[in-house]
């Protein structure tokens, strides 16, 4: 009994008309976030995030590459999401599916097009080498909301990383000794958050059970009041007028969120 | 070595639990010579010297007589075919409803996706047969549920519904307990219903705990203090 | 004959400090974690159920079906998401390890999954795996005859040492370094699983299942003692 009933399903539903969840949260409430960076040795960054009981655990790996011919003195992004079978019996052997496929490329657009990494600083020789970021999120227990925790664990993985050295001569990175500087980053954090529209309700940070009976849902990634990219999800549709109702949603939720990671990080 | 009922021990797979003659392998165990050995991960208990393991863990045992709550799955010519936890699914025909019931409208009966609390009356190789001719069984129309390890159900239940009547008196709620670990709760409210999920919850965390059932009765009155 | 000295100082028959923490993945039937030094592995267990494709079924016994796999940034050298055939050839050999104590014949039909993800690698991965793997069998109710315990044993020139870590793996002086894994029910002197890469003698390997056996009895009671607390992070 893998999916979540009808049954489930409509009291959900008459708990959220009245302003409640199972876990008595409010709609635009957040679930207990906890994180912790430099967990892992031999990534240049890492964090593990726990969202309620939804883990995951990001790592920042780097390499040095040539540039694209297009941007010769930037640095790359690779953003990759692994939704493993250890975490879910929902999730399959094999090569990513379209939700893992979906989770890194949103994130990919959440990092990347808020400009939160100075990609031009992390040039080491114009038109010939520069450093490609790869972050890689892996799932360790799915109860909901994969994306968000994917999101914050990959800008908790950024503060924590630092530059590995880089030998001129041998032109090769030379891992396990750091460069001691960190990882260019603008100070905002951009996140990514969730909205999920169950009947004529919207909420923020969904389990799994939740996940199971919204039926649309709307992704943002922003920093600061500039939203830089977003999607909308699954197949049932919005209203203009509730489209305008999720903007001021996750505008509202993003102060709160940010300023829990903040604390959380010092 | 295994202790006394009150007092039983964890053990593990291979683990001896004890030593001696007249010992006897009861469930989960195996006698090699003089030593009764643990084959799965759970409690010990010995009574009369007939020793067996008591699981904390694992997917749902299926046995006849079980009461348990399940989800239409499937619809067939003659029946429903439930998942109720098990790896095998299984059937109920349209026989062991307590009444009519026209081969065009089993969908009005149960759908695919309805929950129905239901009884196993056999079990045998070619799967799980189930009833819902007695009182109590049948399909779950409001509610919610709850999903313990079934292991746990024991002591939710309590020694001839204890607990759960302290629960259902406490809350106000129906509740239904199925052996598969699926739970049952109807209030009528919200509120209610989510004390009575807070309560099955508190029980669960703290099943191996002794004199559980005071401490239950102190959690209600300090819950219930604190609302006022 | 020159005696070697380990570079972390090691006595030849010590092991790196361990931990075992068992339930750490609450979507599955049971899950554990196990650690050499800096080696990290978690494994959780899914099942018994019903297998997929029912052709693969076999109406005789159940399938015990191992997965193993090293994240991306568990080592220096990034690792491009994917299976490769050392991880495919790991995930057999484990199956190996733990079917002998498996009651299999339980479960027509049916079948376990285990997971393992190795999430930081310094040498003996595969041997972190497995005794994660037991852990979480025995945690998810399955049926068991024992658990398993696995460690690795080297051969640094001439000399055998427990638990070897990436620099041993490494060793280039005399003749070089011997990589032997090595996994064995726990509570008897049987040999579920053995590999090796290297340069040794038969009585050198007679001599360095031995000292396995001996090492893996630490690493029983602290799987031992981490099935009996779930949820502590247990040292050893």
């Amino acid at each position: 009994m893998n999916e979540t009933s009808n049954l489930t399903g409509e009291r959900i539903k008459k708990y959220l008309s009245e302003g409640k969840r199972f876990d008595g949260r409010a709609l635009d409430e957040f679930r207990n976030l906890e994180i912790e960076t430099g967990i892992s040795k031999n990534a240049e960054g890492s964090a593990r995030v726990k969202l309620g009981n939804t883990e995951v655990l990001v790592g920042i790996k780097m390499d040095a590459s040539t540039p694209y011919p297009d941007s010769p003195d930037k640095g790359n992004l690779m953003v990759t999401a692994e939704l493993t079978p250890l975490s879910s019996p929902r999730f399959e052997l094999g090569p990513p599916k379209f939700p893992a496929i979906e989770v890194g490329r949103i994130i990919d657009r959440v990092i990347r097009e808020s400009k939160f990494i100075e990609l031009k600083k992390l040039c080491i020789k114009e038109g010939e080498k520069v450093w490609t970021v790869f972050i890689d999120i892996y799932s360790i227990n799915d109860d909901g909301n994969l994306l968000d925790a994917a999101g914050i664990g990959a800008v908790a993985a950024l503060r924590n990383a630092k530059i590995p050295k880089y030998d001129e001569k041998t032109e090769k990175v030379v891992y396990g000794e750091s460069s001691g500087k960190a990882v260019p980053l603008k100070k905002e954090l951009p996140l990514s958050i969730t909205a999920h529209k169950i009947e004529n309700n919207w909420i923020i940070d969904p389990t799994r059970q939740e996940e199971d009976i919204s039926q649309a849902r709307v992704a943002i990634g922003q920093a600061s009041g500039i939203i830089s990219s977003m999607q909308k999800g699954d197949n049932g549709p919005i209203t203009i007028k509730e489209f305008d109702e999720v903007l001021d949603l996750i505008e509202k939720t993003y102060n709160s969120l940010s300023s829990s990671i903040e604390k959380i990080l010092k | 070595m295994a202790k006394e009922e009150s007092n039983r021990e964890i053990v593990i797979p291979g683990e001896i639990v004890v030593s001696g003659e007249d010992y006897l392998p009861g469930e989960g165990t195996e006698k090699k010579g003089k030593d009764i050995v643990a084959m799965r991960y759970g409690l010990a208990e010995e009574v009369n010297k007939l020793v067996k393991i008591i699981p904390l863990s694992g997917v749902y045992q299926p046995r006849r007589g079980n009461v348990v709550i399940g989800r239409v799955e499937n619809l067939t010519f003659n029946g429903w075919v439930i998942d109720i936890g098990t790896a095998e699914n299984a059937f109920l025909p349209l026989t062991e409803v307590p009444r009519y019931v026209n081969k065009n409208e089993l969908d009005e009966v149960m759908d695919i996706g309805d929950l129905s609390v239901v009884k196993i009356w056999n079990i045998n190789k070619r799967g799980i047969d189930l009833s819902i001719k007695s009182r109590g069984l049948g399909r779950i129309d409001e509610g919610m549920i709850i999903k313990v390890n079934p292991n746990k159900v024991p002591r939710i239940i309590g020694k001839e519904g204890s607990m759960i009547n302290l629960i259902k008196d406490n809350t106000g709620c129906n509740i239904t307990v199925g052996q598969n670990g699926y739970v049952w709760v109807n209030g009528d409210s919200v509120e209610k219903e989510l004390f009575a999920k807070k309560a099955i919850t508190f029980v669960t965390e703290k099943s191996f705990v002794s004199g559980l059932t005071e401490k239950v009765e102190e959690w209600f009155k300090k819950e219930k203090g604190d609302k006022k | 004959m020159a005696q070697i000295k380990r570079p972390d100082g090691r006595k030849f028959e010590e092991a790196r400090p361990m931990k075992a923490k068992v339930g750490i993945v609450p979507n599955a039937n049971g899950s554990a974690m196990f650690s050499f030094g800096d080696t990290i592995a978690i494994a959780a267990v899914y099942g018994p159920k019903k297998m997929h494709p029912q052709h693969s079924q076999n109406p005789e016994k159940g399938t015990l079906r191992c997965n193993y796999n090293m994240i991306s940034f568990s080592v220096n050298d990034r690792i491009r998401p994917g299976t490769s055939r050392r991880s495919t050839e790991i995930s057999k050999v484990t199956e190996w390890a733990l079917e002998p104590v498996v009651m299999i014949d339980n479960f027509p039909s049916m079948v376990i999954d285990v997971h393992i993800q190795i999430l930081q690698a310094n040498a003996s991965t595969r041997c972190a795996g497995i005794n994660a793997a037991a852990m979480a069998l025995a945690h998810a109710g399955i049926p068991m005859r024992d658990l398993v315990s696995s460690v690795s044993v080297g051969k640094l020139d001439k000399t055998l040492v427990v638990d070897v870590n990436k620099y041993e793996e490494d060793w280039e002086d005399g003749e070089g370094a011997t990589d032997i894994a090595m996994s064995f029910s726990s509570n008897n002197d049987e040999l579920n699983h053995i590999q090796l890469d290297g340069h040794i003698t038969s009585k050198e390997l007679k001599e360095a299942v031995k000292m396995g056996r001996e090492a893996t009895k630490k690493i029983y009671e602290l799987q031992k003692k981490a099935l009996k607390n779930v949820g502590e992070e247990i040292e050893g």
